[in-house]
């Protein structure tokens, strides 16, 4: 099947982006150079085409108790413009997709799935919405999403964009009327800095996309870039860190998971999970030289095979090789040595938290 | 526009060999870091290695990704860059100065299988 592409692919060639595919899109991977945007979103501002991403509006009487029936984490007595971060889970604790649950009404959840599991994700929730007096609709067709990140993009929102922000708190969201429309900002990312993600129509994310780029005060940044931002400040990517085989209790995100929660699927196994202990778990490694590691790279412990990387990189903020790995239980103790095989040769190093760079949020 | 030297020796794969003697020096062309964009490893043999022709002998990698070198020729390693440890950028800045490996020839008549500066730049277009 051939990619999909954006609303805004258009900007994209005519930035001389290098675009590569990307969960079933043809996507920018970087404008110039992935350690300038990196750096840009860091220090100043930029501005990602995230249009990729799904969305799926629940509604209905039942809503609440639907979403909280799939959903990791709890959203009972959720203020509305409150959002959520968690999982939809398999029973046996797999995960099917990492999503934001934006609470719109009572009876309204907004749900954004990653791309690569749009058809996947919305298969399976009509199918646990049989029984539910709910509609669930998916509106991915009809989104385009930009988000604007780096310690600037509240200023940059504001002065360039005309959309009041400053009042948000991190992740909430508000719907604005905007240009005949109704569209949706909320505090949130996935890059560790402050930022927004804006959801309109297509023609309204063009337009706001070109305001931000003739500003020239916001710079256009790939998925490259995105991709080392959210690495390095250990949030996970589905598909790396997460997938249908490997649970949140195993990724480290137990608290995304909440246990107290009358039921959810995926409960019983998440449960017995944090009771008996994980057989694996994913942890940080940092190489002692410069070697980088990368997905799918072995990791050994006195010639034996402990664990995958899973995400990997030489860090563009601390300059060091380091990357998250999912290994034996016995070998993820912090301070444990480890090798990781690149390009045929042991290379030596620890095991440390997976976090390689302190986040910014705005709180 | 992508620099070609006159006088070395090119592989289909980007990589090219400066004859000096019975020694190759051998590096990836201004072509292939322009492509790569910015270095940030070289993955590299050591001194008394064998390389063969054709075959993988190490890696450069940008952020995103490693790209296999391949060798030219065949022969032994008899010095790598140290420079490159430090600073793989050294390649983006001039790839023909910044070569990687120096290689002992075994089979000099190998060289008659490469591309001249003329048809490498044909394939660059």
């Amino acid at each position: 099947m051939e990619d999909k592409k954006t609303c805004l692919y258009d900007r994209h060639i005519s930035l001389n982006a290098k675009m590569v595919p990307f969960g079933g899109f043809v996507m920018p991977l970087q404008y110039s150079d992935i350690a300038d945007e990196h750096i840009a979103v860091r220090t100043t501002c930029g501005v990602f085409d995230v249009s990729h991403m799904g969305e799926v509006l629940v509604t209905g009487p039942e809503a609440e108790r639907f979403v909280q029936h799939i959903f990791t984490n709890d959203i009972a007595e959720a203020p509305v413009g409150k959002i959520y971060y968690g999982m939809m889970l398999h029973e046996k604790g797999g995960t099917v997709d990492d999503l934001l649950v934006y609470k719109e009404a009572d009876d309204r959840f907004f749900l954004v799935i990653n791309a690569a599991n749009i058809d996947k994700d919305y298969a399976w929730i009509v199918e646990q919405s049989k029984g539910f007096n709910v509609i669930t609709e998916n509106q991915s067709e009809y989104y385009g999403q930009l988000a604007v990140q780096g310690p600037q993009s509240e200023r940059v929102v504001e002065e360039v964009l005309g959309l009041p922000c400053a009042e948000l708190v991190f992740y909430t969201f508000k719907k604005l009327e905007v240009a005949g429309e109704t569209v949706i900002i909320s505090r949130t990312g996935y890059t560790g800095e402050d930022g927004f993600e804006i959801y309109g129509s297509h023609k309204f994310i063009v337009a706001q996309w070109d305001k931000l780029i003739e500003s020239g005060r916001v710079k256009p940044c790939g998925l490259g870039c995105r991709d080392t931002l959210r690495f390095e400040v250990g949030l996970p990517l589905y598909g790396d860190e997460l997938s249908d085989e490997i649970s949140p209790i195993e990724a480290g995100l137990g608290i995304f998971v909440k246990l107290d929660k009358a039921e959810f699927i995926g409960k019983e196994a998440c449960a017995k999970q944090k009771a008996e202990g994980v057989t694996r778990k994913l942890v940080g490694i940092e190489l002692e030289g410069r070697a980088i590691p990368r997905h799918g790279y072995e990791v050994v412990v006195a010639d034996e095979v402990v664990g995958t990387v899973t995400t990997g990189y030489n860090s563009i903020s601390t300059g060091k090789s380091v990357c998250m790995a999912l290994v034996k239980i016995e070998y993820a103790k912090l301070g444990t040595p480890v090798q990781i095989r690149i390009h045929r040769k042991l290379q030596p190093g620890v095991v440390v938290k997976k976090k390689f760079y302190e986040k910014s949020y705005k709180k | 526009m992508a620099k070609v030297i006159e006088g070395l020796f090119y592989a289909e794969s980007h990589e090219y060999v400066r004859v000096e003697g019975e020694y190759g020096y051998i590096g990836i062309t201004d072509y292939a870091q322009s492509q790569l964009g910015n270095v940030v490893y070289v993955d590299m043999p050591e001194v008394d290695d064998e390389v063969t022709a054709g075959e993988e002998f190490g890696a450069v990698e940008s952020v995103k990704a490693a790209s296999d070198l391949f060798s030219p020729v065949s022969g032994t390693v008899v010095e790598i860059n140290e420079a490159l440890e430090e600073q793989p950028e050294l390649i983006n800045a001039d790839a023909f100065e910044n070569w990687i490996i120096k290689v002992k020839l075994s089979d000099p008549s190998e060289l008659d299988n490469l591309l001249d500066a003329k048809a490498y730049e044909a394939i660059c277009e």
